[in-house]
């Protein structure tokens, strides 16, 4: 697995919990480091040992779990660069919501062994969509619901008023669906193309 | 006024190419498109003559119509004029022969920002919907970003690789008792000091009577003795001088760009006499001296460490048979 996600997974608890809750998982689990290196990659294991050790270590389901990672990686200020890069996806949801079968694309250019689960949307009527979301590539189950957590927190920060179900999984592909109830429910947050606003 | 001059460029010009001037035959602005507007803020564009609102950075050209008409489908680089003085990129085609929208004998112009546009996308605080939809630019801004991002995260592994790395090394080059340096370290200042033609002078110090005290006193009291001469000699020393802890009691100490007999020989006796202060270990102390050997490397037409570590030893020896506690130097016949 990508470094960059074991370190997502990292960021979420150290920012969420506090570094003694990570540090006890790591420990748990009997790693010889307490960080993980962004632009490493490691065995594909141990994600899914480091998530189950979450699990218990928070009394937490992993599917709640997950979809509270996908939260983060959009709304927590330490990670703000995530946030933007994936704003640059659309100018409103809508828009947001037609980049993603291009995100996994979009990620390889910046890091080329960054491999994301592939996705893939389809509009069945104005404003109802499914998204299926295939995490074969990454070896490991799970990754919808990161999505969905994910897509949640765009949508707030959009402004938009989306709802949204997570309809189960077969052969390591999640199903969606979203139903994008009103694009402009909300203000949203501001984004500027430029990183660096003259104000 | 004809109904020309109220239809000043074509439908869906804007939406194709937002940042497009129409000049009419004279070189004078008729239209600008809506990103161009936003760009000049206010300022009046529109009957103002193409090259007073941009000046031609290359091709070097007059500032007739003429000129400009001369040198369409080419590369203009282009700067605006008055601030932020943006550089911009442009294209010039004369208006089609049977054109009714534009008048006979004008231009059309299209404008990008070429690789000036992170810094014009800031000033003009543009967005997505300043730039037609097939224009790559928000793509651009987008990789922009995301390699700053990764290059960061790549930098910051090189720089603790590079930490890990320094501590490895200062490790791999220590005494681990007395925190001095250690023979790999001792060969790796002399080659160093050897190939780069630097003066320097060596000394061999064998501790006197340490092996009664580990004898005496045990172990213990042998490691003490050891790391407070180790203290000693780095007083005694400059941060610069390598000290060395060869093997049990032997110990090298290496000065770079002294080769004055007199100051080795005040820093030797200083040394000994400090050696000789009794070492105070669990209440009873230990008393140890040091036999010093020197050799100077400005003796020799072309030093090798080999040859500088024998006459130094040669010396020592020479110290340690006059009586211990005092030093020689070696000196060429």
């Amino acid at each position: 697995m990508h470094g960059m996600i074991n370190r997502a997974i990292e960021r979420f608890v150290r920012d969420t919990y506090g570094r003694e809750v990570w540090q006890g998982v790591t420990q748990d689990l009997g790693l010889e480091y307490t960080e993980f290196e962004p632009m490493l990659v490691y065995e594909a294991t141990v994600t899914g040992r480091v998530l189950e050790a979450l699990c218990r270590a928070l009394d937490k389901e992993r599917d709640d779990l997950l979809e509270d990672i996908g939260t983060y990686l959009v709304s927590h200020p330490n990670v703000e660069a995530i946030r933007r890069l994936l704003r640059f996806g659309g100018v409103n949801f809508h828009d947001f919501l037609q980049s993603l079968d291009d995100l996994p694309e979009r990620a390889r250019l910046a890091v080329p062994d960054l491999h994301l689960p592939a996705m893939e949307l389809r509009e069945h009527r104005t404003s109802f969509f499914s998204l299926s979301v295939n995490s074969g590539a990454l070896k490991m189950e799970g990754f919808g619901r990161v999505v969905m957590g994910l897509l949640r927190a765009m949508a707030d920060d959009y402004g938009a008023l989306v709802l949204m179900e997570h309809k189960g999984s077969r052969e390591r592909t999640e199903i969606l669906e979203i139903h994008l109830a009103d694009a402009a429910f909300a203000d949203g947050r501001d984004f500027q193309l430029s990183a660096r606003v003259n104000v | 006024m004809s109904k020309m001059s109220s239809i000043q460029t074509a439908p869906g010009m804007d939406i194709l190419c937002p940042l497009h001037v129409v000049l009419n035959a004279t070189g004078h602005i008729v239209h600008v498109g809506p990103t161009l507007a936003k760009i000049l803020a206010g300022r009046p564009a529109v009957g103002l003559r193409f090259l007073e609102l941009f000046e031609l950075k290359r091709p070097r050209i007059g500032q007739t119509m003429e000129a400009l008409l001369g040198v369409s489908g080419t590369k203009l680089h282009l700067q605006l004029r008055g601030a932020p003085r943006t550089e911009m990129k442009g294209v010039l085609v004369p208006v089609p022969a049977e054109s009714g929208l534009y008048q006979q004998g004008g231009a059309l112009v299209n404008l990008s920002f070429g690789i000036s546009i992170v810094d014009a996308v800031r000033d003009f605080a543009l967005t997505s919907a300043d730039f037609a939809a097939t224009d790559l630019t928000v793509e651009m801004l987008y990789l922009v970003e995301a390699k700053s991002a990764a290059m960061d995260a790549s930098r910051k592994l090189n720089q603790r690789l590079q930490g890990a790395k320094i501590a490895a090394e200062e490790q791999a080059f220590t005494d681990t008792l007395t925190g001095l340096k250690n023979r790999r370290a001792m060969d790796y200042v002399l080659t160093r000091l050897i190939d780069s033609e630097t003066d320097f002078a060596l000394l061999n110090l064998d501790l006197d009577y340490f092996k009664t005290v580990n004898d005496t006193r045990g172990h213990a009291a042998g490691d003490f003795v050891l790391q407070q001469v180790a203290r000693i000699m780095v007083d005694e020393t400059r941060g610069d001088d390598t000290i060395i802890r060869t093997g049990g009691d032997e110990f090298v100490l290496i000065f770079a760009g002294i080769t004055n007999e007199k100051a080795i020989s005040e820093i030797a006796s200083r040394l000994i006499k400090n050696l000789e202060q009794p070492i105070i270990f669990e209440d009873e102390a230990c008393k140890i001296s040091g036999s010093i050997g020197a050799a100077f490397s400005c003796d020799y037409g072309k030093p090798t460490q080999a040859q500088m570590m024998e006459d130094a030893d040669k010396a020592l020896y020479q110290a340690k048979n006059a009586g211990r506690g005092r030093h020689v130097l070696h000196r060429p016949d």
